[in-house]
């Protein structure tokens, strides 16, 4: 393995152990940790904050599920130990920020935990990095995205859910990226089908999948690339993509990964 | 002599109102069943979501021409009854057009801006009943809009056109009976849009043309009677629940779902090194409640008053990504069921004094297991919905219900809690590789 693709990643046990305390915890999920394809984005993601040199801690093994998946399918008991025993996590490291690159994690850490005793100031991957370019710590180089032609995906977890729309599409835009809307975008964008536990289940009776439907509005904006920023819209539209054979011809990628490879990280 | 009509009209208006308030009554009762939920927090924001939201009608214009429209009847619906008021004051006292002396000429201002409203309803309503039964959107043609669903939209159509006909004509008739000299109708000038129906109306004889006018009079203050009372069987009750159902509406996040605060006792209690699991609960304790909902009774008020509000537009069903692709699921139909079943449990409450066991409940009789695994969370039906309708939370609180109490999630979704239960992540991996990916290209 060469330097370059050495990630520093240090975990809270240790930075504890050395008596440091970061400024941000990196929440990576389970999608992060343990997917193929989303262990990519996480692998950016980590590549941009190390050359920003953002002070960062992970929690590796002493991440557990948010309970996301078991709430939303009707299981608040297994939802609320495990969001109680993240939080005891989390308070006994004294975490005051977190950041995320999964909106599912974001949204639940951010909106569903204070009411058990966990209060954090919680953010999106796209948000921390719109930060680092307000900083001067990141500069955006279109290199071989620029005049791409790139369509936005909105989350549910992300935009729905928590009116975070721009974000994203304002580091397109600095990529100088040519940003194009889906019919059906922002607060109106269509699902990809992984949310509220479909992801861990086959879809109901329908004409169908879920899955298929958006990926056919994204085809329809005519990209190169359809950019998310969340691994379960990703895995969905990938395989959307790969149905509809043409992966050779439109790339789904995270915003991150954009950035990393724009940047030549 | 001339006193019956006065008295019958005092007695068409006690009985139209005294039916209203009775109906109105049962509904609220009806709402009260529902469990208890605090939403008396931050009045001034919900007043703003109020007036922005129901008195705005800030969602409707997302469908621009659905919205003005909507906008158009939603206007003249409240400003013409400003004229109900001289209409219930000439009923009582025998007077006729009582405001004209002291309004002066503001009076013709007034019944002008009245007219062209109405005929404007009358526009819009022709326009919504092409969309509906001609253009046929789709939305208004979805399984559960059949019957008396698709029958009561066009009644309210119906309804509203013949109010502001019977509005326009009277006026017409007024001033043909001006033109007679006949007694009691006094000089008001012409109106706005009547002006082109009277000379329809020009060749009637005086008494035919006063039958005419007091006809009409009467068909429009019992017309809009008849209409109050219809709203208890009506997805027009949206005119009044709206205000409510947004004053009450939820103001967190929309991904914020409630975390059940029975299970975070009994979490707590577990997580606890010092609880003891044998103590005796103290005192008064009640029996744990049912985990998540199986019938409407286990709903909360906000939820019940959701149901009665929900006038089936269909714009959640619409965006509904398992109704767009062919599942059974359709937000607005879940609505429509625990309106139709709280109405059943209503009547039972009406016979019996309480609710009694009818051997029904929303699940499964009304709402089946595959409509609500079919939900996403999406969020696309509560950002739709131009009145904050929450069909996401009767979802959950069902499928709560399915997990909780009777562990009937699908069999993929027990795998996944499993995998969560056992190794923190909805896949099976250990914990320990949690950050391999660190090593990883």
């Amino acid at each position: 393995m060469s330097d370059r693709n050495l990630l520093r990643v240090p975990t809270m046990a240790e930075l504890t152990a050395e008596g440091k305390n970061p400024d941000i915890l990196f929440w990576v999920g389970c999608a992060g940790s343990y997917d193929d394809r989303a262990k990519k984005i996480t692998r950016s993601f980590v590549k941009i904050l190390n050359s920003a040199g953002v002070n960062f801690g992970v929690l590796g093994s002493e991440e557990s599920c948010t309970g996301d998946p078991a709430k939303r399918a009707g299981n608040e008991f297994l939802f609320q130990m495990q969001a109680m025993t993240n939080i005891e996590v989390l308070n006994a490291y004294d975490v005051k920020r977190v950041v995320t690159a999964c909106p599912h994690c974001f949204n639940t850490i951010k909106n569903e935990y204070p009411k058990l005793g966990g209060n954090y100031e919680v953010i999106h991957h796209t948000q921390l990095l719109q930060d680092l370019i307000d900083q001067g710590k990141l500069t955006l180089e279109g290199g071989e995205y620029k005049g791409k032609r790139i369509t936005f995906h909105d989350p549910c977890y992300l935009g729905r859910a928590n009116d975070i729309y721009e974000a994203p599409r304002n580091l397109i835009k600095q990529m100088e990226g040519e940003l194009l809307e889906m019919n059906s975008c922002k607060s109106d964008a269509m699902c990809c089908g992984a949310g509220g536990a479909q992801m861990f289940k086959e879809a109901e009776n329908g004409d169908e999948e879920v899955f298929e439907a958006r990926t056919k509005q994204a085809i329809d904006a005519n990209p190169d690339i359809i950019a998310t920023g969340c691994p379960f819209c990703n895995t969905m539209l990938t395989d959307g993509i790969k149905m509809k054979d043409l992966n050779d011809q439109i790339k789904v990628l995270d915003i991150a990964e954009i950035i990393v490879k724009a940047n030549n990280l | 002599m001339n006193y019956l009509s006065n008295i019958l009209f005092v007695i068409v208006l006690v009985i139209g109102i005294f039916m209203f308030a009775k109906n109105m009554g049962k509904l609220i009762r009806n709402v009260k069943l529902g469990r208890n939920v605090d939403r008396s927090d931050n009045s001034s924001e919900r007043w703003k979501t109020v007036l922005w939201v129901a008195l705005g009608q800030s969602k409707m214009t997302k469908k621009p021409l659905a919205g003005l429209l909507h906008i158009i009847v939603y206007a003249g619906f409240i400003i013409i009854n400003v004229e109900l008021l001289e209409i219930i004051i000439d009923g009582v006292f025998g007077t006729h057009r009582v405001f004209l002396e002291p309004l002066g000429s503001l009076y013709p201002f007034l019944i002008n801006a009245f007219e062209i409203l109405a005929f404007l309803v009358i526009v819009s309503v022709v326009i919504f009943w092409l969309r509906r039964n001609i253009l046929k959107l789709t939305r208004f043609h979805k399984p559960e809009m059949k019957g008396w669903a698709f029958n009561d939209a066009n009644n309210i159509l119906y309804i509203e056109t013949l109010l502001m006909s019977a509005f326009l004509i009277m006026n017409a008739t007024d001033w043909n009976l001006q033109q007679l000299g006949a007694e009691h109708y006094h000089a008001t000038g012409q109106f706005a849009i009547s002006q082109f129906i009277s000379p329809l109306l020009s060749g009637m004889s005086e008494i035919s043309l006063i039958v005419l006018e007091r006809g009409m009079w009467w068909f429009h203050i019992v017309g809009i009677l008849f209409f109050m009372n219809y709203l208890y069987w009506s997805k027009h009750l949206h005119i009044l629940f709206a205000f409510p159902n947004t004053y009450y509406s939820k103001l967190t996040p929309r991904g914020e779902l409630d975390n059940l605060e029975a299970v975070t006792t009994e979490v707590k209690m577990m997580m606890d090194p010092d609880a003891d699991p044998y103590a005796v609960p103290e005192g008064d304790e009640e029996e744990p409640g049912k985990l998540g909902a199986s019938d409407v009774l286990d709903l909360n008020w906000v939820q019940l008053m959701n149901a009665y509000t929900c006038t089936e537009c269909g714009r959640c069903t619409n965006v509904c990504p398992a109704n767009e692709t062919g599942k059974l699921l359709s937000p607005r139909n879940i609505m429509m069921k625990t309106r139709d079943r709280l109405e059943e449990v209503g009547k039972i409450v009406d016979e019996k004094g309480k609710f009694e066991d009818d051997g029904k409940s929303l699940l499964n009789d009304y709402i089946t297991p595959e409509e609500l695994w079919a939900c996403t969370t999406c969020n696309a039906c509560t950002d739709a919905c131009p009145v904050l309708i929450d069909p996401i939370s009767i979802i959950m609180d069902l499928r709560r219900y399915l997990v909780l109490e009777q562990s009937a999630a699908p069999t993929e979704l027990n795998m996944m809690m499993t995998n969560i239960e056992n190794n923190g992540a909805p896949w099976q991996y250990s914990p320990s590789d949690r950050l391999n990916w660190k090593d990883e290209e």
